[in-house]
């Protein structure tokens, strides 16, 4: 035969090796695996940040009063931190599935072996894995919005975008907890994932502002993630946006496609050797 | 049509012959400095059941994966239903079931949404998939375990659970990696059973073992690889008639004197062949062998004359046993 060359399929590699367009299944996948996890510890994720914010915000802050912010404006502490706390419990949901959870499934579960051998590319396993891992960010974000709404801590309308908000920084926090967790391989290697995010929760500008730092440790706090998250929530509770809330979406945006950039080529190299 | 020019349809001629499912010439995979295959040519035809006999470690798993196109190949041509999986991997994973070596079952589901999740990776609808998976509960005879944990399954249901799970795209061809590795013999007669319902369904099969019993249950032709390489190939029946004798003679003299026996059976029969607990005497005839052994007055603590099998082969081309 001669045309055999019009007979023969096109090439599909690419982007159709990546990605089948069924991210939506990885998605299903983990919503109804989380039916057998345990709610308890589902559920203290979510108090961690409430108890945060009733110890320091309500406790401590009979102490402290008001605090002022850049522009001069005073605010009550419990208003200040609320929003930090915010961030923070987005960041929380979101890495505590992205990281464990992933490290379990990738080295115990073999789920994504399994996964890798049907028509899933390895895009739809990082984009339905780190859209799971956010969802638990959201959820805690949203319930954590909701006493912030009932103690009287959202001082603008703008704290309805807090919504939007969350869900960018929870994906930028679930895609890079899901990359940094696939170059992990040993327990003690993930140890280092609670050493960097309990001093980063402290220092970010959660309970007081980056004021108090020399400027190196200003420059440094401002390259690391939680920071813009901060500033994101707390200009949109407090009623107060400037440019660098663009900025700070843009750090996020960013994290996201290199987060999910990165996931996505670590999965194939794992798995589609 | 011009006329008087010739008809573009009589060159055509049926093929009878059908086309591979899978073809593979020079297959390679190096990692590294090592070689995993070293250059294998095989075909396997749709409905064949087709097996890779060889030990732990000697490059079936990587042969198997990058059948199953999740494994690249460093070089040689290889084609998975038609397709390169180099270029068309999604494609031929939606039409292949992949049974591996060690289960991967989600033990975060129960055994029914197991198949039911599986089939939706590959975009098979919801409803679709409960059906399938139902029936795919009866062939593995685990209807009562559909709510079970993966967890409280034994071996040979999660086995089981794990063919059901790959049969769920309705795939072309059913890749199994030493499917009865670890299994209690009770348990490996079930699964032989249900797979051999598979090969009589026209079901293509392709499966890798070092039990040299399952090949010739299973498998219509074989290919005995060894070091990446492979050694021989052909039917189990026919692997044995050219590379073995039709009997052989195991006798057993105690570890310390087989060397010795050994030396004075030379002669006997085709071919003696010394393992460490065992002499063994390739013959046509293996009472006739024993007899002359009794007349040598060599007298072995036992004695057993049988029928030639895969081991026999696999020992004949590499020199060494199966399982080790």
């Amino acid at each position: 035969m001669t045309a055999t060359t019009t007979s023969e399929p096109t090439r599909t590699g690419g982007v159709r090796a990546l990605y089948s367009g069924n991210a939506g299944a990885v998605l299903g996948r983990g919503l109804l695996a989380a039916r057998s996890s345990t709610w308890v510890v589902v559920v203290s994720g979510f108090f961690e940040p409430v108890f945060f914010l009733l110890a320091m915000g309500v406790g401590l802050g009979t102490y402290i009063g008001d605090v002022a912010l850049p522009s001069g404006r005073e605010i009550p502490y419990a208003a200040y931190i609320a929003p930090a706390l915010l961030a923070v419990s987005a960041m929380n949901g979101a890495v505590y599935d992205s990281t464990w959870n992933v490290f379990f499934k990738m080295h115990f579960g073999k789920l994504y072996q399994a996964m890798m051998a049907t028509s899933l590319g390895p895009l739809d396993v990082a984009l339905g894995e780190i859209g799971y891992a956010l969802l638990r960010g959201v959820v805690y974000a949203t319930g954590f919005l909701t006493v912030m709404q009932l103690m009287g801590l959202n001082l603008s309308w703008t704290a309805i975008l807090t919504l939007p908000a969350v869900l960018l920084i929870a994906f930028g926090f679930a895609s890079l907890g899901m990359a940094v967790t696939s170059y992990m391989s040993t327990f003690q290697q993930m140890d280092w994932i609670n050493f960097v995010l309990l001093p980063m929760f402290l220092f970010s500008a959660t309970f007081f502002p980056l004021s108090v730092y020399p400027e190196p440790l200003q420059w440094l706090i401002q390259a690391l993630p939680l920071w813009h998250g901060v500033e994101l929530i707390r200009g949109l509770t407090t009623g107060e946006l400037d440019g660098a809330t663009a900025v700070h979406v843009g750090y996020y945006a960013a994290l996201v496609a290199i987060g999910v950039v990165v996931t996505t080529r670590r999965l194939r190299a794992l798995f589609l050797d | 049509m011009k006329a008087g020019a010739p008809c573009p349809y009589r060159a055509v001629t049926f093929r009878l012959v059908p086309v591979p499912v899978i073809t593979a010439t020079g297959l390679t995979k190096r990692y590294g400095e090592l070689v995993a295959v070293a250059g294998i040519d095989l075909e396997v035809a749709p409905g064949e059941s087709f097996g890779l006999l060889g030990p732990n470690g000697a490059g079936k798993s990587t042969t198997m994966r990058m059948i199953g196109a999740v494994s690249t190949r460093t070089s040689g041509d290889l084609q998975v239903l038609g397709l390169d999986p180099d270029t068309h991997g999604p494609e031929i994973r939606s039409q292949l079931g992949v049974v591996p070596q060690e289960d991967n079952l989600d033990t975060e589901l129960r055994v029914r949404d197991n198949l039911i999740v599986y089939g939706r990776y590959f975009g098979i609808p919801r409803a679709e998939c409960g059906r399938r998976a139902d029936e795919l509960l009866a062939f593995a005879q685990l209807e009562e375990k559909s709510k079970a944990k993966v967890d409280d399954l034994s071996g040979g249901m999660k086995r089981r659970l794990t063919i059901a799970r790959a049969l769920v795209n309705n795939p072309r061809v059913l890749m199994l990696d030493e499917p009865t590795t670890g299994l209690d013999p009770q348990a490996r007669h079930v699964l032989w059973d249900r797979l051999f319902r598979l090969k009589e369904r026209g079901t293509t099969l392709v499966l890798t073992t070092h039990y040299m019993d399952e090949a010739e249950q299973l498998c219509d032709r074989l290919v005995v690889v060894d070091e990446g390489r492979i050694m021989a190939e052909g039917s189990p029946a026919s692997l044995i008639r050219e590379h073995s004798s039709r009997e052989v003679v195991e006798l057993r003299f105690g570890s310390r004197r087989n060397e010795a026996a050994a030396e004075r059976l030379e002669g006997l029969g085709d071919r003696v062949e010394t393992l460490p607990d065992r002499v063994l005497v390739y013959a046509g005839d293996g009472e006739a062998v024993l007899e002359q052994v009794a007349r040598l007055g060599l007298h072995p603590t036992t004695s057993l004359v049988r029928r030639s099998s895969l081991e026999d082969v696999f020992l004949r081309l590499t020199g060494r046993s199966l399982i080790e």
